[in-house]
């Protein structure tokens, strides 16, 4: 391994502009004449726009325009939509409601737009906009996703009765109800998976200006994916041609799945710029993003598992309600269903599963994709039940999981994944040794002298990342292939740019992608850059999310790579003149097999570009490839997760002592890169389990609306974590990478809840395990009421 | 409007502003100065952290008129142009403190605040307390204990150790 | 936030002065809770009077039985001040466990008890030490000055100068915070000055900071928290939100008087 290749933990190149306050965020892009939009949002949950007068907001002093939804639609500016097409079990499909990007005709959660002034300042745009006089009939609005599809619930679409989306199933369901008739025990939970604020310390940003010399638009904005941006604001809102449009993702300050999608303000910005002639930015208050960011998780689910009389899983059974909120996000179909149904195997041998998803509309922010979207959701369900069988049955949980674990791969589950390589035994055994769990009982004893509870909880999870197959993901309804693409592009002097169809907001691809080109063409790490981000300059790529940009992302470049080298040994045949056959490519240097003749990397980069060497009717010049990958499977990371924590009797405030993480991520590229995404997924993990969810009140509002109410976690929130590494490597691209990016949020909250619930002796927990939750449950427990005394 | 005159990043600059223009929208805006973050409302998140007059202070949550007179030292101010970075600076890179980079600039002057009122050995219980007023989502603190940390003890022998070589 | 006129007196007469011209102006201190306020147009002050330059308003210095803080000393100024370390030990914990470093650079005793938000830290240590409150005008005892949520005694054109707070043998402050916010969740001031013992509770009452007059009488037989042992007071009267309800905060209030007692007399 070289210092600076495949497995080394190289320092980041991306880490000087960033320490340094130089790097290029959306709203630190400054376009001359720019504008400021700020927008006029319902204060209700669910009204009918009677009116809107904005005649007193557009005398204000320095407002260029105020425009509405009528003027929107009026100018032919489509919807936004949701690309992931789900058919209910009776076939019919998805109920997609209108979702214009400035509400004409009525809101439907607080925060919906309605109007946007562009003015010369903010404060001027926000002086004004207070200004739009809105004449609103509120109506009854529903909240609570247990709710929506019930009697006489509000409803809130008219494409969708009882408010529902679909009702999906996957799975055997007659088959599951046999083997749950045989069961010796059956363990029952009902579990509620707890709505989150991404809360991206970045807010969303757009920046959008119209060239009307060239009838060119240009987007900055805060996207995790600009070229899929491009083609849903081309093809669908129908704002420009595609090759009209062209959108910058520049550094992007953390996404976590809340930047995959379009959003109306990037529209409206688009809008805005052709109208008024002048570039216009929004950039979004905090307050602005937790009623417009798209919200995560939100389930509602009722879990079921059968085993024998020996602690083997038969079989087990979810009925599931996702709230997805007032519209469909871009992709919030896919994330309850495919992304969630898919995984309720765990890391288990289950025979039979039977999943049902009702996914259902209220008045709230839409839900759709959040750090582990749909995974985090399905671990929960089976690492929650598999805890709470093992201690109502009285094995030991490790022991239960033991028993349970898929051995042999590859490994069809009953709900159409094939798990095609690991060895759970092996991170289980790993992360036991690591957290010492021998010695929890001594530990245990030690807490309850000084007044504490302590409990240890584990969570086995799995994940399907590289997402993922096209014609996979096109049968199960997906409205893109999600193949990824590379161009390399040597230049005369032999130093490389790799123009990426991924896009990095702090995963370090720079870096670690540069690794691998330097490896591969033995060539300096410095002489390598990344380029992505860029419609103008990057060809399509579908970009970043679901732990995909190394796996996918990075198979692209090496098939490019593959592409490169062969070019190279044809020029280096001319050069040395040799068949090329006989030419071999290592550590930077052609050489003729069986002789001392040898080119170097600069020379044959050189050469193919003077293209002295050889005939261009035979060979063409230059050295410039793509490619273009799509993954043979999705990959499955998988690991053990140990959280150790230690609950105060009296005030019920949980401290997290201990936490060990052993994954599977299949090839590391980079240790230090890959342990710090181990670190943040799961700080977002305990956030959710711990200390953050999003709270409505009865009428739609949303009162964790600000950080002064959503507790994000917090340095002294959390320990130093103790993580580790198994391989086993992923036989589905060809560095055996699985990915890393969303573990820690999938594998945590049910570490963190089986800890809790261990230590208080009480299942009766739900997310967030605030103080207050915690003592409340201590109430109700005999047992801890006991050790208090 | 009124004037304002300050010192920022040691050169004087005076600007025209309307009362209510935030000192973080000062150096963004009219001086350009964009390594100076805004990532909440409600004087939480600290992205938005400079010095005034050598203190850690949250710009989003000062009025620019106020720091009449002050001494402001922002991210882009530690270090000279192609000079050698800040310890704290380097601490982030060389511990992997920083994943997306929008919070970076406010936990390096917050870390070079802790380092001024707590010394150059810091345990990681006090470093984490310290950190209140900063939010990262990215790095889950794990390795930003650690930069901290480290460029704690890279910073004894005083605050600026590059200037003085 | 809504634009304002924006003044800098440099004495507190001047600043009594453009006070009473500008009636829906605005005193700024530290500006910590001020500002945020403003910035999200909950508040409209027309004038801003900046108290930063007024000379002789910082400060913490021994005067007799008493220490005596200026109302423009930062938070930090108090917390790392060796009067107040030496002398009262237990009020430096209040400042220091104030919001996060930044605020506590910045924010203000003088502008924390001119707010009296509910869930503030400093109200707790003025009322369980007895302090005085000085101002431009006169001198008010902190049993009078906190009157409700963020309402104080505090008449048109007053403006703090001073906290006296008199020295007590013990005293300590517990506060259990508000997970996102970091103010009170609830936190309980408790000292005791010859057989002058007080209770002062900050974050879990809806009408303000408060003393419970029980935990009194029961710390007069005995300053020791077994003497609160299994005491509590009742969950009417106590805030409820998403975070804590009344029960549970009226709980907290034994659990972290009883601490508190601990750490006065540990």
């Amino acid at each position: 391994m070289s210092a600076t290749g495949i497995g080394a933990a190289v320092r980041r190149k991306e880490d000087l502009r960033f320490i340094t306050g130089k790097g290029q965020y959306t709203d630190d892009v400054i376009r001359p004449g720019e504008t400021r939009a700020v927008f006029v949002r319902s204060p209700h949950a669910r009204a009918k726009i009677k009116s809107i007068d904005v005649n007193e907001a557009k005398k204000m002093p320095g407002v260029v325009a105020v425009l509405t939804g009528a003027e929107l639609a009026n100018d032919k500016i489509g919807n936004l939509i949701c690309g992931w097409m789900i058919h209910s079990k009776d076939g019919s499909p998805m109920k997609m409601a209108p979702h214009p990007a400035l509400a004409a005709t009525s809101v439907n959660h607080v925060g919906d737009a309605v109007a946007v002034v562009i003015a010369e300042t903010k404060a001027q745009g926000r002086d004004a906009a207070e200004k739009v006089k809105v004449d609103y009939e509120p109506l009854p609005a529903v909240v609570d996703p247990g709710k929506a599809q019930g009697k006489g619930a509000p409803q809130i679409h008219e494409v969708a009765p009882n408010n529902t989306i679909y009702q999906w199933h996957l799975g055997d369901q007659k088959a599951v109800e046999a083997a749950f008739a045989q069961a010796k025990h059956v363990t029952r939970l009902d579990l509620i998976n707890n709505r989150l604020v991404p809360n991206a310390i970045e807010p969303r940003a757009a920046l959008a200006e119209y060239d009307s010399g060239t009838d060119q638009l240009t987007l900055w904005n805060t996207s995790q994916n600009p070229h899929v941006a491009r083609l849903v604001i081309a093809a669908f809102v129908g704002m420009a041609p595609e090759h009209k449009l062209r959108v910058i993702a520049p550094d992007v300050g953390g996404g976590f799945g809340s930047k995959i999608f379009i959003y109306p303000e990037e529209v409206v910005c688009l809008w805005a710029s052709r109208k008024v002639g002048r570039p216009v930015k929004w950039t979004a208050e905090r307050s602005e993003s937790f009623l417009t960011d798209a919200h995560g998780r939100d389930h509602v689910t009722h879990a079921e598992l059968a085993l024998d009389g020996n602690g083997k899983i038969l079989a087990l059974r979810a009925k599931t309600i996702a709230n997805l909120g007032a519209y469909m996000s871009t992709f919030s179909s896919s994330v309850p269903t495919y992304l969630y149904g898919t995984l309720l195997s765990g890391q288990y041998d289950i025979p039979q599963i039977y999943c049902e998803v009702d996914a259902v509309y209220t008045n709230t922010v839409p839900v759709d994709a959040y750090r582990g979207a749909g995974r985090p959701e399905a671990t929960f369900v089976v690492e929650r039940l598999v805890e709470v069988a093992a201690r109502e049955i009285g094995i030991e949980p490790a022991e239960l999981r033991k028993r349970n674990f898929i051995k042999s791969f590859p490994h069809q589950t009953p709900v159409i994944m094939a798990y095609d390589a690991g060895d759970y035994n092996a991170s289980l055994k790993k992360a036991m040794e690591l957290a010492d769990v021998k010695g929890i009982g001594k530990r245990k004893r030690e807490s309850a002298r000084n007044g504490k509870l302590r409990g240890i909880g584990y969570s086995t999870y799995i994940e399907a990342c590289g997402i993922a197959p096209s014609q996979a993901v096109g049968s199960l309804g997906c409205g893109v292939g999600l193949w990824e693409s590379a161009e390399v592009r040597v230049n005369p002097t032999g130093s490389v740019e790799v123009l990426t169809g991924t896009h990095a907001h702090g995963q370090g691809h720079e870096t670690t992608f540069a690794q691998l080109v330097s490896e591969r063409l033995g060539i300096p790490f410095e002489n390598v850059s990344i380029v992505h981000g860029d419609t103008d300059k990057v060809q399509f790529g579908m970009g970043t999310y679901g732990s995909r940009s190394g796996a996918v992302g990075m198979s692209a470049i090496v098939k490019a790579l593959d592409k490169i080298e062969a070019k190279a040994k044809k020029v280096a045949a001319h050069m040395l003149e040799a068949a090329e056959g006989d030419i071999e490519f290592k550590d930077g240097k052609f050489s003729v097999a069986g002789t001392d003749k040898t080119a170097a990397w600069g020379d044959v980069a050189l050469n193919a570009y003077i293209a002295h060497k050889f005939a261009g009717q035979e060979l063409e010049p230059g050295l410039k490839e793509t490619s273009f990958y799509d993954p043979t499977n999705f990959t499955f990371p998988a690991g053990c997760h140990i959280c150790e924590v230690e609950v105060d009797i009296e005030t019920g405030n949980t401290e997290i002592v201990g936490w060990t993480a052993v994954d599977d991520f299949g090839t590391v590229i980079n240790p230090m890169i890959v342990e710090g995404q181990v670190h943040g997924g799961i700080a977002q993990g305990v956030g959710q389990a711990l200390l953050e969810g999003a709270v409505y009140d009865k009428d739609g509002q949303l009162v964790t609306g600000s950080l002064m109410d959503y507790t994000m976690p917090r340095a002294h929130n959390l320990p130093s974590f103790n993580v580790g590494l198994t391989e086993t490597k992923s036989p589905s691209n060809p560095l055996g990478i699985k990915g890393c990016g969303e573990a820690g949020a999938i594998a945590a909250p049910a570490a963190v809840i089986n800890a809790i619930t261990d230590a208080i002796g009480s299942e009766q927990i739900s997310m967030p395990a605030t103080a207050s939750a915690v003592w409340s449950a201590l109430q109700r427990t005999p047992a801890a009421r006991k050790a208090a005394e | 409007m009124p004037a304002v005159s300050m010192t920022v990043n040691g050169k004087a600059v005076t600007g025209d502003v309307e009362a209510r223009t935030l000192l973080v929208q000062f150096l963004r805006e009219n001086l350009r100065l964009t390594g100076t973050h805004v990532g909440c409302d409600t004087s939480q998140c600290g992205a938005c952290v400079v010095h005034v007059n050598g203190k850690a202070a949250k710009s989003c949550t000062l009025l620019a008129l106020t720091l009449e007179g002050a001494d402001i030292t922002t991210i882009e101010g530690l270090a000279e142009p192609n000079g050698p970075l800040h310890p704290m600076q380097e601490a982030f890179r060389q511990n992997h403190g920083l994943q997306c980079g929008y919070c970076t600039p406010g936990m390096i002057m917050s870390a070079i605040d802790i380092v001024r009122r707590k010394g150059n050995d810091l345990d990681e219980h006090t470093i984490r307390e310290e950190l209140e007023g900063n939010i990262c989502r990215c790095t889950g603190y794990h390795n930003i204990v650690k930069s901290v940390a480290a460029g704690a003890k890279a910073m004894k022998g005083g605050p600026t150790r590059q200037a003085a070589e | 936030m809504y634009n304002f006129t924006f003044h800098r007196p440099t004495t507190v007469r001047q600043a009594a002065g453009l006070l009473a011209k500008n009636p829906d102006g605005k005193l700024l201190a530290g500006g910590h809770s001020l500002i945020p306020v403003m910035k999200q147009r909950l508040a409209q002050p027309s004038a801003i009077i900046d108290l930063s330059k007024v000379e002789g308003l910082a400060g913490v210095e021994l005067k007799g039985r008493s220490v005596v803080v200026g109302a423009m000393t930062r938070h930090a100024d108090v917390a790392n001040s060796p009067v107040m370390q030496q002398a009262l030990p237990g009020l430096a914990e209040v400042p220091g466990s104030i919001g996060d470093p930044q605020v506590r650079n910045w924010g203000t005793i003088g502008g924390s008890i001119a707010n009296n938000d509910p869930n503030a830290d400093y109200p707790a240590a003025c009322l369980g030490l007895g302090a005085t409150i000085i101002t431009n005008k006169r001198k008010i005892a902190a049993d009078d000055f906190f009157t409700g949520m963020f309402s104080t005694a505090l008449e048109d054109g007053e403006i703090i100068t001073k906290v006296s707070f008199p020295i007590a043998k013990k005293a300590a402050y517990v506060k259990f915070k508000h997970p996102a916010s970091g103010f009170a969740l609830v936190g309980v001031f408790v000292s005791k000055r010859g057989s002058d013992i007080r209770v002062a509770v900050t974050g879990a009452g809806a009408n303000g900071v408060f003393r419970v007059k029980s935990f009194e009488e029961a710390l007069k037989k005995r300053f020791a928290a077994k003497s609160l042992e299994g005491m509590t007071i009742p969950a009417t009267g106590m805030n409820s939100d998403i975070h804590a309800g009344a029960e549970y905060r009226a709980h907290l209030v034994g659990v972290l008087a009883r601490r508190a007692v601990a750490k006065a007399t540990a």
